[in-house]
């Protein structure tokens, strides 16, 4: 390490970051930007009763990543020795990583994961390791495509690595691919992947982009299948999870901590490497800057462009609008790394994640409204199908709360989505039938899960898909909609503001052509007087409801 | 007698199918079809009795005719001027209320020895359909001789009549002739153990109740467009319906196979490496044919029942997976499980009692509303109905007969 640069040092280019903000609505509030999908919309919130609450600004990024990595490489945290100790000649190393579902969207070259996983294979070559392989950590997420494999670790490691098969997508349903590692004293197969359970050591490398990710969430999900995964993505842990977000309160991430606890009797050892980015996700300047202001500091250039871009897009059939979102990579920048013993390195993560994310908001509202974007942890180069919609409103968006929901019990939810009823079908080929077969017989989560998620779960369609296309498990649409079950039973209504009515209806939501119609509708619910929250996200913001 | 008369008169015919083909119903409008007085029929032999029809149905055939859509095939099979109207519910000058089974087989047209198929009871069968006493005419509803039941009174032939019990009601009744069409093609599907049932129209929902009738363990798909389709389906029996379009996806997942692709990158379904066991075809396009040999097992079979004109396929299928395509026309006698001679109609006739497929007649007409009735028939899907038929009992002319 360098030691005349302190890696820690932020890159201080700016002027300080402002922390996130709850805006009352009155009568001079200028219309309020909502995601839409592909698209945008200006909303009037009414005045006297709305609030909107504005992400942070984005942190300042560590002026030198490729010096915070070795530095903390080198200096691990927690009952673990420094990286380059823990390598020797004749080991097995394996190298894991967060898949092409993170971060949202995509980063900017160079990845992260590219760095540290460069950082890590010199130590190795230093340690004249030769047994190295590389998995992407995709649980039953569909496989990563070469171009996303590249994307992610860079093309070096790629050629080096790929063409003689040590770099590979992880395969949940290979037979002879994964093992049984025991079970949690709560009766929790721990099931993993074989050549991580027979290395000598697992370095993951995470990119954390909520507080929900990371820990013993890597490997322990990350590198198991479904024998594992049912037994915490299931409608009765995600109803027991009051946020994901807050690990206190998540019985998600206590399972996922006991199976971690199993990985490690059993011998596995993994070093763990996680980083935080900040939330400079349409960047500081540039084409989409408007979408990281607040509406009223907007100038003219920035209504003026924020018009041209809402025109431009009007016009456009929705698969050139979707081509040109998904190419947009963002310019985030990694606030934080540290590395070594899994729960030590995850603790500081998480803080990290909340210096970026939390924005303090004072009590509940009656009716939540949130602008859905375009994109989601699962279709990354895809398409925002109907199920995702409901994943990235009700799984995610409600969920990005400490202490209490932002809507009270029995509120309204009115997310503003186009929601097509239109489904990749190559990624998400078990969707289409969950969307045909499952939700045409119910919406019931517990019904949904009792009937019929074994029988998908083990489709040999679905796993021939999943390990040889690119499609997500057939299991997947279901974690998808047990995802949202906690809102589902936490709000009186929900509705979706400008979507294809039928699919809108399949979900079992109310469907609105605009938001005063959808807000019309809420009040048959919570009365004529309501108040209103509106999330202001993306960027990914989190709230602290006191 | 008030008849609905149908002429040949070849610029009303293309008419027709130009009026059909915009507004299916329409033809009735302006084809050949009219509103007239005759002279009701005269009894074609000796043994021949007149018939007043209560109800008289409305089928997918009629429409296929009065649209100018039926195929070139049957020309020499019908005799102009004819009277329409082959599911009859109807009354004897006696009383007896009967149903008509309509074939004209050897024994109504007089021929004996009758051919091998009437002989063995397969009237549906009949190789003499144009000879004999008679016109031309497969059925009763095309024949010139016999007139139909579109009309206050028709001829029939005592074989071709069966006594309804007290306890049906006329609408049940005017369903046995229908259900009889959708018993013999059950039977002709019979040993599968799952079935994928093409259209919930009338024909679709009665092999529905069939089939379920025959097998309760058997596994039923059905296809159906329209809301009152899909509930009246699943009421059936089927196990599980789904919109035209998703046939082949609920049948890869009902019978556990691996879809098989074209293109790797397009996720299309081509068709199954497995599938059904057999497919009732009640739609009879080729898009409905092309579905049935994407989803049909090697092995396996389509029963044909609806009725198909003309249309073009890609046999590959049918070829290499050596799946049987085969007819289902009308009825005649079956082989009961015992292996007993049974009269379709009389299986037919407790199917719709116990089925209460009565219920499926959504809407009658009298004769001179007859352009409503078919406009009606011909959109029964889209307008929330499935059988329209007559209704007679109330016309004039039928007691001054
Ligand atoms: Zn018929
Ligand atoms: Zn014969």
């Amino acid at each position: 390490m360098n030691s005349n640069a302190d890696p820690y040092k932020t890159s201080n280019k700016h002027l300080a970051p402002r922390p996130g903000f709850v805006l009352d609505v009155d009568r001079t509030s200028p219309p309020i930007l909502f995601h839409h999908g592909d698209q945008f919309k200006l909303e009037k919130l009414p005045a006297g009763r709305s609030r909107v609450i504005y992400p942070p600004e984005p942190l300042e990024g560590l002026a030198d990543p490729e010096g915070a990595i070795r530095h903390a490489l080198a200096n691990p945290i927690g009952d673990s020795e420094p990286l380059a100790a823990l390598l020797r000649p004749d080991m097995k190393l394996t190298i894991a990583f967060d898949d092409v579902s993170l971060p949202l969207p995509p980063m900017r070259r160079p990845d992260i994961r590219q760095r540290i996983i460069e950082a890590v294979l010199d130590l190795a070559a230093q340690a004249g390791v030769d047994d190295v392989h590389l998995i992407a950590a995709l649980a039953i997420h569909r496989r990563m495509t070469e171009d996303e494999l590249r994307h992610a670790v860079g093309d070096r490691v790629y050629d080096a690595f790929a063409p003689s098969g040590r770099l590979y997508n992880h395969d949940a349903e290979d037979p002879d691919g994964m093992v049984v590692l025991g079970e949690t004293p709560h009766g929790e197969d721990v099931q993993f992947s074989r050549r991580a359970a027979e290395s000598d050591l697992v370095v993951y490398v995470n990119i954390n982009i909520v507080s929900m990710d990371g820990g013993h969430k890597s490997t322990a999900t990350g590198l198991s299948g479904y024998t594992s995964l049912r037994h915490h993505h299931n409608v009765h842990t995600m109803r027991n999870s009051t946020s994901f977000m807050d690990q206190k309160n998540s019985a998600l991430h206590a399972s996922n901590w006991r199976m971690g606890e199993v990985i490690r009797d059993a011998g596995v050892k993994i070093f763990q490497i996680e980083t935080t980015i900040n939330n400079n996700t349409f960047g500081r300047t540039g084409p989409l800057s408007v979408l990281q202001k607040r509406e009223w500091e907007w100038n003219a250039k920035d209504r003026a462009s924020f018009i041209a871009m809402q025109k431009g897009l009007e016009v456009l059939p929705s698969k050139a609008r979707r081509k040109i979102f998904s190419s947009w990579q963002a310019p985030y920048e990694m606030t934080s790394i540290q590395a070594g013993e899994v729960e030590a390195v995850h603790e500081i993560t998480t803080a990290n994640v909340f210096k970026q994310q939390s924005v303090a908001v004072e009590g509940q509202t009656d009716i939540l409204t949130m602008g859905l974007p375009y994109i989601c942890p699962y279709n990354v180069n895809s398409i925002m199908n109907p199920i995702l919609v409901m994943c990235l409103g009700l799984g995610y968006f409600f969920n990005m709360y400490r202490g209490k929901p932002l809507v009270r019990e029995g509120g309204v939810l009115i997310m503003s989505h186009p929601t097509p009823w239109e489904f990749h079908p190559v990624h998400h080929p078990s969707y289409i039938d969950f969307f045909e077969e499952v939700l045409a017989d119910t919406t019931d989560p517990i019904e949904i899960e009792r009937k019929y998620e074994k029988k998908y779960a083990e489709d040999e369609w679905y796993i021939h898909l999943y390990r040889n296309s690119y499609a997500y498990h057939g299991v997947h649409p279901f974690y998808m909609w047990y995802w949202g079950s906690h809102a589902l039973q936490h709000l009186g209504r929900v509705i979706v503001v400008g979507g294809d009515p039928a699919a809108v209806q399949r979900m079992g939501f109310q469907s609105a052509s605009t938001l005063q119609d959808a807000l019309e509708m809420a009040s048959d619910v919570v009365g004529p007087q309501a108040t209103i929250t509106h999330v202001k996200n993306p960027p990914i913001f989190m709230s602290d409801v006191t | 007698m008030k008849a609905l008369q149908f002429k040949r008169n070849l610029p009303r015919y293309a008419a027709a199918r130009i009026a059909g083909s915009f507004t299916p119903g329409r033809g009735g409008t302006v084809g050949p079809l009219r509103l007239t007085n005759l002279e009701a029929p005269e009894m074609p032999g000796p043994d021949w009795v007149q018939v007043r029809p209560r109800l008289s149905g409305i089928c997918g055939s009629d429409l296929a005719t009065i649209d100018g859509r039926s195929a070139r095939y049957f020309e020499p099979l019908v005799s102009f001027p004819f009277v329409p109207g082959h599911e009859v519910v109807g009354d004897l000058t006696d009383g007896t209320r009967v149903v008509l089974e309509p074939v004209l087989g050897c024994v109504s047209r007089n021929l004996d020895p009758t051919c091998p198929s009437c002989a063995a009871g397969h009237l549906g069968n009949c190789q003499h359909t144009t000879f004999g006493n008679l016109e031309p005419g497969i059925q009763t509803g095309s024949c010139h001789d016999t007139g139909g039941g579109w009309a206050t009174a028709f001829a029939a032939h005592p074989s071709q009549l069966h006594p309804v019990a007290d306890a049906l009601s006329d609408e049940e009744a005017v369903m046995i002739e229908p259900t009889a069409c959708g018993v013999h093609a059950a039977l002709k599907a019979q040993g599968a153990a799952t079935i994928a049932v093409l259209g919930a129209g009338t024909l679709g929902l009665v092999t529905i109740a069939a089939l379920r009738a025959q097998n309760p363990e058997l596994t039923i798909l059905a296809t159906a467009r329209y809301p009152h389709q899909r509930r009246l389906a699943a009421e059936l029996g089927a196990d599980h319906v789904v919109a035209p379009q998703e046939i082949r996806r609920a049948a890869r997942r009902h019978t556990g196979s691996r879809a098989i692709s074209r293109s790797t990158d397009d996720g299309a379904v081509d068709r199954l490496s497995g599938g059904v066991d057999a497919v009732v075809d009640c739609v009879g396009s080729s898009e409905s044919i092309t579905d049935g040999l994407a989803i049909t097992r090697p092995g396996g079979r389509i029963v044909l029942v609806g009725m198909p004109s003309q249309v073009s396929l890609e046999l590959t299928p049918l070829w290499h997976r050596e799946i049987q395509l085969i007819g289902a026309y009308t009825y005649g006698t079956e082989t009961a499980a015992d292996g007993t001679p049974v009269r379709t109609f009389d299986l037919a006739a407790d199917l719709v009692s116990t089925a209460d497929l009565g219920q499926l007649v959504s809407a009658v007409y009298p004769l001179n509303r007859y352009q409503d009735a078919l406009e009606h028939a011909a959109g029964a899907g889209r307008r929330g109905a499935v059988k329209i038929a007559f209704d007679l009992r109330s016309e004039k002319e039928r007691d001054q007969l």
